[in-house]
């Protein structure tokens, strides 16, 4: 087998043990909590005896190990149960949800990858100059403020000095693409501040740490110009830190946007997760712990992925 | 005539700054007013130690300085044109095609991310001299031209697939590749194996000859320069000491400092008669965890207190990985070793506090073998404390005494080793191995890493501590020249195996088995056609084959 496989498969079944082993310990943190699913639905001033038969119809009475591989299989065949608010199915309604979600953090990465990067290159580029320290100014700034000042900002701006969006982003079923991207202009602007500037910051540093290799003064010296020296021969020795960062923010782009969500009455996974906690809807909560821990293994996996695929050596064995 | 000349330099000065531990930056000048001229199709040879100035002095020619250098006064002439003020634009025009360089490691100064071809055909492209199948096609008539394996393909692997010595001759390719007037080379075979540094220096001397280019070759190494250049310069602190024909360089030189450059070398070392031995080394075999080959393979070797056993061979020989197994660091997979008459124990855990007293090791890079916020008197007193524990005024004497014996005087135990010169940091190292009064010192490349004059006194150095203390030495090296100078023994090493050993006299004498006879023949002599020679008489005995 090729060893570049053989670590790509490597990766891949680590990220699934990683994931197992991240749904026993959701599975072991619900149980630990004091009361059930039960004492939840009846509340505390339920008898004992209509406790017990509820638990009895759910399953709860079952051991521990055995509701647990219930409830694994039920996720591996699409079924992640039912919230106890509403008794709805939980995966239809993390479906549209998770959807919204994805859309956002999407839109905000399609924008704030390719700019960071084009922005840390500039930086790296004019390093200690007035680009670089205009560059990191600004994008430290926005990093520096919490996402609702952020936003608040934002929406005072673009809806009441500049009316061209709408403050709160709703998005509907039957929205056309571009409807639905004007409706989130807002929030994706917002998070595009927010993850700026770290990803910006490694794509200079990785940048300026290859320019100390001998290679680039050999590009100096075949009189290339200083942006084809970055682009064409230290951009590339920088892929792997910079990816590895890049992924980060996206993990943080669908999993830790809730305050964003929230503010801009954005319905999406975040503010489902959130209702659910304080309703203490424990399925729902377990469900969407997974979904997010899924994609933070995803993510980064992909990112070590990706960071052995761009080194030539790996690539291409002596 | 006038048209001839290519280069001109006139009273060049080039400064720097620099940040001295403890003190405000200052201004250094490293190039004071050097006067040079090349003519086309022409050879000069640029030698000197280390901060004489000749790779900035070559640099120059391409108006460029590395780092904060920077070139402040006088004129550089390049085909007619002063360069020395020339703009950016101008000198990005004439960095790569006009003129070209190749550099010491051509494993760094290859980008590792890219096809080799891809590389070297870059400047003919970038500045529109060729398309790219012309260019591409030059450049394998270049690898071909430099004997490079499969010259076709060569192009379109990564730079960690190819040897050391066949990425230096890539990046001759390189150099050449867009037809420039001037090639600098920058030391092009000194971190080359000698057995590979003859086959490119060869290939070097023939491109150099056959596309009828400039060239400015930059060493340390008179023996190598003399094999290709036409004049020499020697350059000492950034001044010109001589310039002269090659010949009259290094058979005839005028100034006191050449002469010393050429009889550097001189030491003259007395065989001692062999005697029972300290340290046994038998049959030990070894291997790295988690691979499945040895890398010291049966290897049975003595050496007699008071005396040095020189191992050499070339990189990936298993010198060092013989230190590694002597030390304890590496376990032999079979095998033993006795030192003082007890067996030691194979791995570091189980050797007793005398073992590890008795058996120091110095190293390579002296920079990296000390902790670079400790003072020099903390560095030698720690092996006094550790294993005589010895305190305070008693210790402080004890590291005076020691300094007095490495011979450098007082004020060096507060200094750090930043503040020191290459020499005098490798000279603490020994002095911190005498510390612990061993019976045994393994030097691992002691000397490679300075210049020869200097590598010189510490090789006096250690041979008058021998004397004194009757401290045996395992002596480890890849230079021929250092086994004369020290060795009562010597085991030549290839491949993980001892192929030749002995007494010096009966190693170094005829006849040879095949590999010594390569690696003895590859030395480089200070005599004008010794390359040819050599090259002339492997061909020979290859066709008599």
């Amino acid at each position: 087998m090729h060893p570049v496989l053989k670590l790509v498969v490597q990766r891949i079944a680590l990220g699934l043990v990683l994931l197992l082993i991240i749904s026993v310990v959701i599975f072991l943190g619900v149980e630990a909590l004091p009361g059930d699913t039960a004492q939840a639905i009846l509340g505390q001033s339920a008898t004992p005896q209509a406790l017990e038969n509820l638990r009895a119809e759910m399953g709860l009475d079952q051991p521990a190990l055995t509701r647990y591989f219930h409830w694994l299989g039920g996720i591996l065949t699409g079924d992640l149960g039912t919230a106890l608010t509403n008794k709805a199915d939980i995966a239809k309604s993390i479906g549209s949800k998770l959807g919204n979600t994805l859309f956002l953090a999407g839109s905000a990465a399609v924008i704030a990858v390719p700019l960071a990067i084009l922005l840390g290159t500039i930086a790296a580029r004019y390093a200690g100059r007035w680009p670089d320290k205009l560059i990191s100014a600004i994008t430290l700034t926005t990093i520096s403020l919490p996402e609702f000042v952020a936003a608040y900002f934002v929406i005072f701006f673009l809806t009441q000095v500049f009316p061209i969006f709408q403050p709160v982003s709703l998005v509907l079923p039957g929205m056309g693409f571009w409807e639905k991207l004007h409706a989130i202009a807002l929030p994706v602007i917002v998070l595009v501040m927010v993850v700026l500037a770290h990803m910006m910051r490694m794509t200079r540093a990785a940048i300026l740490n290859v320019m100390q290799s001998a290679y680039i003064e050999t590009a100096e010296l075949k009189g290339l110009t200083p942006m084809q020296v970055v682009w064409r021969h230290a951009f590339p020795n920088a892929i792997a830190p910079v990816v590895s960062v890049v992924m980060l923010n996206l993990a943080y782009l669908v999993v830790g946007v809730v305050v964003v969500e929230v503010v801009f009455s954005y319905n999406a996974l975040g503010k489902y997760l959130v209702d659910h906690v304080t309703k203490r809807d424990l399925p729902v909560v377990q469900a969407v712990g997974l979904i997010f821990a899924a994609v933070y293994i995803f993510l980064n996996m992909a990112a070590d992925i990706i960071g052995i695929l761009s080194n030539p050596r790996l690539r291409h064995p002596k | 005539m006038a048209d001839d000349t290519l280069l001109a330099m006139k009273g060049l000065v080039i400064e720097a700054t620099s940040y001295p531990p403890g003190e405000p930056p200052k201004n250094v000048t490293l190039v004071h007013g050097v006067d040079l001229t090349l003519k086309r199709g022409k050879v000069l040879g640029l030698i000197g130690e280390s901060g004489a100035g000749k790779s900035t002095i070559g640099l120059s020619a391409m108006s460029f300085g590395r780092g904060g250098v920077r070139l402040t006064g006088g004129t550089i002439h390049l085909n007619g044109r002063e360069i020395r003020l020339a703009d950016a634009k101008a000198l990005r025009s004439l960095r790569g095609r006009e003129v070209t360089y190749v550099s010491q490691s051509a494993i760094a100064s290859f980008n590792p991310a890219k096809q080799i071809m891809e590389q070297v055909i870059e400047t003919s492209l970038s500045h529109g001299l060729m398309q790219k199948p012309e260019a591409e096609a030059r450049a394998r008539a270049l690898f071909r031209k430099l004997g490079l394996p499969n010259p076709d393909t060569i192009g379109s692997r990564y730079p960690h697939q190819v040897s050391g010595g066949q990425l230096q001759r890539c990046m001759t390719a390189m150099a050449l590749c867009p037809k420039p007037d001037l090639v600098i080379f920058d030391e092009p075979t000194t971190a080359l194996d000698v057995t590979t540094q003859i086959d490119v220096l060869a290939a070097i001397k023939e491109a150099i000859r056959d596309t009828q280019v400039a060239a400015l070759y930059i060493t340390h190494d008179l023996a190598v320069v003399a094999q290709v250049a036409d004049e020499i310069m020697v350059l000492r602190h950034g001044r010109m000491v001589e310039l002269g024909e090659t010949g009259q360089i290094i058979t005839a030189p005028r100034e006191d400092y050449t002469k010393a450059l050429v009889s550097v070398r001189g030491i003259e070392h007395q065989e001692k008669p062999p005697s029972a031995p300290i340290l046994q080394v038998q049959n030990v075999t070894a291997r790295y965890r988690g691979t499945n080959f040895d890398v010291l393979k049966n290897i049975s070797v003595e050496l007699p207190p008071g005396q040095t056993l020189a191992v050499v061979g070339e990189s990936g020989s298993g010198k060092s990985t013989l230190a590694r197994a002597i030390t304890g660091l590496l376990p032999p997979t079979s095998g033993r070793m006795v030192f003082n008459g007890r067996t030691l124990s194979p791995n570091l855990a189980g050797r007793t506090k005398d073992d590890l007293r008795e058996i120091q090791m110095i190293y390579q890079m002296a920079d990296t073998a000390m902790n670079p916020r400790q003072t020099v008197g903390t560095i030698i007193g720690r092996p006094l404390e550790f294993y005589f524990g010895l305190k305070g005024a008693e210790r402080d004497r004890r590291v005076q005494d020691l300094l007095d014996h490495i011979e450098m005087g007082k004020g060096f135990a507060d200094r750090y080793p930043a503040e020191l010169s290459g020499g005098q940091k490798q000279r603490v190292c020994i002095a911190r191995a005498l510390a612990a009064n061993p019976k045994l010192i393994i030097c691992d490349e002691v000397t490679s890493a300075l210049d020869p004059l200097v590598a010189d006194g510490i090789l006096k150095l250690l041979l008058n501590l021998q004397a004194e203390a009757n401290v045996a030495y395992l002596f480890i090296t890849h230079d021929l020249a250092t086994v004369r100078a020290i060795s009562d023994k010597i085991a030549v090493m290839f491949k993980g195996a001892v192929v030749r050993y002995g007494q010096k006299s009966d190693v170094l004498e005829p006849p040879f088995d095949d590999y010594t006879d390569l690696l003895l023949s590859s030395v480089p002599e200070m005599e004008v056609g010794w390359l040819e020679k050599v090259i002339a008489h492997r061909k020979m005995e290859s066709a008599g084959n």
